[in-house]
């Protein structure tokens, strides 16, 4: 390997998807540096969800290849990817909604965990050490870090947007990730809100040695935050650099202006 | 009114029980438990022992149903395997009942798996069909296998412990109770572990499931084995209880009951499996005290029992779908913290 390809955690070569005619992805392609956060952003419908669900194997790519950690993901299934450190949060709150925070955040290490069935019915032995491990390890580091101490025993259903978010990506912060994708993680949140997620997502990325590939719309966010940036537009990458670099991208600046408002709040003085 | 839970440790916070009073109320049942044969009467023990058999088997239906999210009509079906098992091993093999009964939930476990395949493409309505199908299709082996006598069935000596025959409520109810005892226990552990918050994960939300790592094949067929375990120790059990087993013992319409059961004791938690499937033994018994008082005056209330009866569970159960869609372990819930809260009020 050399060491351009040892730097690089999550490699996406000429991915295509279709679903039927419809192209979802054309011969996609980027990578993600270790450490890095990295920004995936285009229009409505420019096929960011579907790349993330097929990083995340529930899609197969038509063509192409994902490599993760220099390995290869091709039949590979999703939870055999969440074994390898892929997590990822969803654009709409994937959470459990019968469980509470607590109970949400441990189904979070699952896949690390090794109580089998007959441990479980006695309760004895590994599956309670196991499980009061576990206990000890999400209350220090994981409830406290995001600052949800008071709502552990809370049902998921009785929470407002903003926590649930919060709670989303305590779960995959369990999961012992080392790559973290998060859909559109400030998405309907306010200003307030979201300055919190985006100094989450710092936090992570430092304390936690976690790298980072996120969905964003908030373009504010984006530029702040990322290192690198990815530009999709009907299925294409149409630009890829540091922030500055995309944001000054003729191409870019006319994805967006078709697009509408998007167009205007990128290249305007708010983005800035 | 209760003015904190101040714990020190997270296993005091992880307990199954975690209040002082609930740990009384645990030792005040069982102390009750063990004192109870020898006050009741034999028709009360054979009622008790009945209501434990069903509250084994529906603790099973609830692991299945109600926590995995996967609608099963086949119960008492799955039952019948038990049943057979322990009956056909009683008679030809003669082998200790306690290896029985296991042997029973182990095989019953094998054709749950078996019915539980098609759960990974077909939910809901589909799958309930599916395990309807499969009750079928065992009534019919049931029914023509010479290894299950036929139509006639079996008929099945006692259990016997140190050469004495268990064949009285008496002594059933020392088998009968500790076993379910365990088996309510251990269904109460699996939720406390990764095993069982894969269950629920799969009922929630089945597609991000996949995402944490739970392979969702693996634990719905998991889940079914568990369930059919619980079913075929239960059938076991009904099996020494009664000692007669044909194919018409375990009709369809015990499947609906057991699944009555867990919807009016509360799906998804374990006191709903106890509480439902007490009651709804009990309803009967009920009806027929009610009958009794009104004989007086209306001659005819014996031989109006059964159609009654069915139009009482019926009722039931869309009652408690309308007004108490958490069943009986919710209204639980809410005394408990009535008087949690009080003298302040909600």
């Amino acid at each position: 390997m050399t060491e351009a390809a040892r730097d690089v955690i999550l490699d996406v070569e000429g991915v295509s998807l279709a679903f039927g005619g419809v192209r979802a992805l054309t011969d996609v392609s980027f990578s993600v540096r270790r450490g890095s956060i990295t920004a995936v952003i285009g229009p409505n419908g420019a096929g960011k969800t579907s790349l993330f669900n097929t990083i995340s194997g529930f899609y197969r790519p038509r063509s192409g290849n994902i490599a993760f950690d220099g390995r290869s993901l091709a039949g590979t299934a999703p939870p055999e990817r969440a074994r390898l450190g892929l997590a990822r949060t969803f654009q709409n709150i994937a959470l459990f909604r019968g469980m509470t925070v607590l109970d949400n955040i441990k189904l979070g290490r699952h896949a690390h965990m090794r109580t089998g069935l007959l441990d479980a019915l006695v309760y004895r032995g590994r599956a309670r050490r196991e499980e009061l491990e576990l206990r000890a390890e999400i209350e220090e580091r994981i409830i406290d870090f995001l600052e949800i101490q008071h709502i552990r025993n809370a049902p998921v259903a009785t929470l407002p947007y903003g926590l649930r978010k919060r709670v989303e990506l305590a779960r995959a912060l369990a999961m012992r990730p080392r790559l973290l994708m998060l859909d559109e993680p400030v998405a309907g949140m306010n200003r307030e809100e979201t300055e919190d997620m985006a100094r989450f997502i710092l936090d992570v990325k430092e304390e936690w040695d976690v790298t980072i590939l996120m969905v964003e719309h908030d373009m504010g966010m984006v530029m702040d935050i990322s290192d690198h940036v990815v530009v999709l537009n009907f299925g294409q990458v149409i630009a890829e650099g540091g922030p500055a670099a995309v944001q000054a991208d003729p191409a870019v600046v006319a994805a967006y202006l078709g697009a509408g408002d998007l167009g205007r709040r990128l290249s305007g003085p708010e983005a800035a | 009114m209760r003015i904190g839970t101040l714990k020190t440790s997270y296993a005091a916070d992880e307990a199954l029980f975690d209040t002082r009073l609930q740990k009384l109320l645990i030792l005040l049942a069982c102390a009750a438990a063990v004192l109870f044969p020898f006050v009741a009467s034999p028709y009360w023990l054979f009622l008790a022992c009945l209501c434990a058999i069903n509250v084994a088997s529906a603790t099973g239906l609830n692991i299945l149903t109600g926590y995995t999210g996967l609608v099963s009509l086949g119960q008492a079906a799955f039952m019948s395997v038990g049943a057979y098992t322990v009956a056909v091993l009683e008679i030809h093999a003669g082998t200790p009942f306690l290896l029985n009964l296991l042997v029973g939930g182990l095989l019953t476990a094998l054709v749950g798996i078996g019915v539980g395949i098609p759960s990974l493409r077909v939910k809901g309505l589909y799958l309930a069909i599916a395990t309807i199908a499969a009750s079928v299709v065992l009534h019919f082996v049931f029914a023509h296998w010479p290894l299950t006598g036929g139509m006639q069935g079996l008929s099945m000596p006692p259990a016997r412990l140190f050469g004495m025959a268990l064949d009285q409520p008496f002594q059933l109810y020392w088998l009968i109770l500790p076993v379910t005892g365990l088996m309510v226990l251990g269904a109460a552990n699996l939720f406390r572990t990764r095993v069982g918050r894969a269950f629920i994960a799969i009922r929630d939300r089945d597609i991000s499931a996949e995402v944490l790592g739970i392979p969702l094949l693996r634990y719905k067929l998991m889940s079914f084995a568990v369930s059919s375990f619980y079913a075929g120790l239960a059938g076991g059990l009904w099996a020494y209880f009664f000692r007669v087993v044909t194919p018409e013992s375990f009709p369809l319409v015990n499947s609906i009951f057991y699944l009555a059961a867990i919807i009016v004791g509360g799906m998804g938690t374990i006191l709903g499996g106890i509480l439902g499937a007490v009651f709804m033994t009990m309803v009967p018994e009920l009806l027929k005290f009610v009958a009794g008082l009104v004989t007086p005056f209306y001659p005819d209330a014996l031989a109006l029992l059964a159609p009654v009866r069915t139009i009482v569970f019926g009722s039931l159960i869309v009652g408690f779908l309308i007004f108490e869609p958490h069943g009986l372990a919710e209204i639980w819930r809410r005394i408990r913290r009535f008087f949690h809260l009080w003298p302040f009020r909600t």
